[in-house]
């Protein structure tokens, strides 16, 4: 069995021991049906759209809530570890710096991908009320497959240069508020070069297209990139040791 | 497998932790690092397990550098402190590390048994870690760091927090594994050493100040024989020039406070008979010889104070 798949393995059975699964599984479960069915923010709930999509949630609903909650997911794993010298344990067994970021990045998108499988309820719902595109609400899941990868990087990384989680969770919400946010108003209030690079850099600007059911392999390549940078610096951070 | 350390350095900032030690650990020997807190001890164990950097100098496992890739599995940690997931029940923790350590999937069980057994863990298995005691804890980490079979034991003062029943356990399972593997121990208790340890290693201030078996550094550190003798039927000064006379005596000292005893110092050779002889001829009493050993903790103490 390879190291990395034993690392998510046991990343995944703490997840489930210690509760986070189910406390996290469910009030995302919550939030998204809430801004699905009952009241919309940016776009409107299903019955203000009067369209048999699945629009609200993936703009509404499982947008904000990813952006909370990878930052509680990805605090503890690698400040943690330091925190309580397990780290050392780790590291002088078979396992390299690498194995260790890869396995604890695919035991969090394991989640993720969980917590999105556990919403196809909401999809079989509304393609009963109308005429659902299928392509295009996948499009939308593998946009947020491929935004929580590259924000579980970022958050991998947070929590690789403190040893406090509160810090760490506090680092990745920010930079969750430049990527998701901030950019993108900035983007849009900026002119010229600003304005691209801003444009360029937000999470939701290639994300978007994607809920519209446009896969433009630019948009994937980004956030692939994000995820490879993500998971390198903290590669790095993790072989860096006192 | 053994441990071959060269000219290994490393420095935190300013301060160097080791600096430019050597030493070598051959297959089947306990070896008993000492030093006081902060002389490098950790640091060096850690630079074995190739968890800190090397700065400079080589460590050598079996011929084969310490960095490179598939070393890490012939080598149990135990680290300072004992780090463990407290919310992993014990048996799950086992099995965690043996997959981690390469244990192929059908010996795994029987290794984890084997770890119970041996650490005494059988009455608590099915706790979780964090509901163990101190002791218990230990063992645990104990337990991680052979569930692989190691030829390499690298364990940073593995009997704190036991009781001392676990204690002599501890030191019988360690003595037992170092018929066969390589430890390399580290410890502030000084009988410890002596208990289990073939070869002692003190360092101070990064630098190896001692390297022997307990009784070669006994010998190193007080020089010479020291005999404690209680003798009556004369006076003391009469004694004492007696005592002088024989050959091999280098100093004779009365000791402070008392009538008739006497500490005779002498140069690589025993007296004993000498002064048993004289005492018959003279028709002295002879209450008490006691041969004087020097503790370990003197030895320590002279060795690492500056």
């Amino acid at each position: 069995m390879s190291p990395i798949w034993i690392v998510t393995r046991k990343e995944i059975s703490s997840f489930f021991d210690s509760l986070v699964a189910y406390v996290f599984l469910i009030v995302f479960l919550l939030i998204c049906g809430i801004f699905t069915w009952l009241y919309g923010m940016f776009v409107g709930d299903v019955f203000i759209r009067g369209q048999a999509d699945l629009m609200a949630f993936f703009i509404n609903g499982a947008l904000p809530a990813i952006g909370l909650f990878i930052p509680a997911i990805t605090m503890g794993m690698i400040a943690k570890e330091r925190k309580s010298g397990t780290i050392e344990l780790l590291l002088t067994k078979s396992l390299t710096n690498s194995q260790l970021v890869i396995g604890k990045f695919l035991a969090c998108l394991l989640l993720i991908f969980a917590a999105l499988v556990f919403t196809l309820p909401y999809l079989i719902t509304i393609s009963q009320i109308g005429d659902l595109d299928l392509g295009r609400t996948l499009a939308g899941y593998l946009g947020l497959l491929l935004i929580s990868s590259a924000y579980i990087s970022l958050g991998l990384f947070a929590s690789s240069i403190t040893e406090d989680q509160v810090v760490a969770f506090v680092l990745s919400l920010i930079m969750g508020i430049c990527f998701f946010i901030l950019f993108s108003i900035l983007g849009n209030n900026l002119n010229g070069l600003g304005a691209e690079i801003f444009n360029y850099s937000s999470f939701f600007s290639h994300y978007e297209p994607m809920v519209r059911g446009v896969i433009d392999s630019r948009d994937v390549i980004f956030f692939l990139s994000i995820t490879f940078l993500g998971l390198l610096l903290t590669i790095n951070q993790v072989s860096k040791r006192r | 497998m053994d441990i071959q350390i060269r000219n290994l350095s490393k420095s935190y900032g300013p301060q160097k932790a080791v600096d430019n030690i050597s030493f070598d650990v051959k297959t089947g020997e306990v070896l008993g690092f000492l030093g006081p807190n902060g002389a490098g001890k950790t640091t060096t164990m850690k630079m074995i397990t190739n968890y800190l950097q090397i700065e400079n100098g080589e460590i050598l496992l079996g011929g084969k550098d310490v960095t490179e890739p598939g070393i890490k599995k012939h080598i149990g940690y135990l680290p300072e402190h004992n780090p463990l997931y407290l919310e992993m029940p014990i048996l799950d923790y086992l099995a965690f590390c043996a997959a981690l350590q390469k244990v192929p999937k059908s010996k795994i069980n029987h290794q984890i048994q084997k770890m119970v057994r041996q650490c005494g863990l059988n009455a608590e298995k099915h706790k979780k870690i964090g509901e163990l005691s101190k002791g218990y804890r230990q063992r645990v980490g104990l337990a991680q760091a052979m569930i692989h079979d190691p030829e390499i034991l690298i364990l940073d003062e593995p009997t704190t927090g036991l009781d001392p029943n676990q204690i002599v356990e501890i030191r019988e399972l360690i003595r037992d594994l170092g018929k066969e593997k390589t430890v390399i121990l580290s410890t502030h208790i000084l009988p410890e050493v002596e208990a289990t340890c073939d070869r002692i290693l003190i360092i101070n201030q990064g630098k190896i100040v001692a390297n022997g078996t307990s009784e070669t550094l006994r010998k190193q550190a007080s020089g010479n024989n020291v005999l404690k003798v209680k003798i009556n039927g004369a006076d003391n000064g009469t004694i004492q020039q007696a005592l002088l006379n024989i050959p091999e005596v280098q100093l004779v000292d009365i000791v402070k406070d008392s009538q008739d005893k006497f500490e005779v110092q002498s140069k690589d050779a025993v007296v004993n008979e000498a002064v048993y002889r004289l005492c018959v001829k003279n028709n002295w009493v002879l209450h008490e010889m006691v041969p004087f050993e020097t503790k370990l903790e003197d030895i320590f103490r002279d060795l690492t104070l500056n």
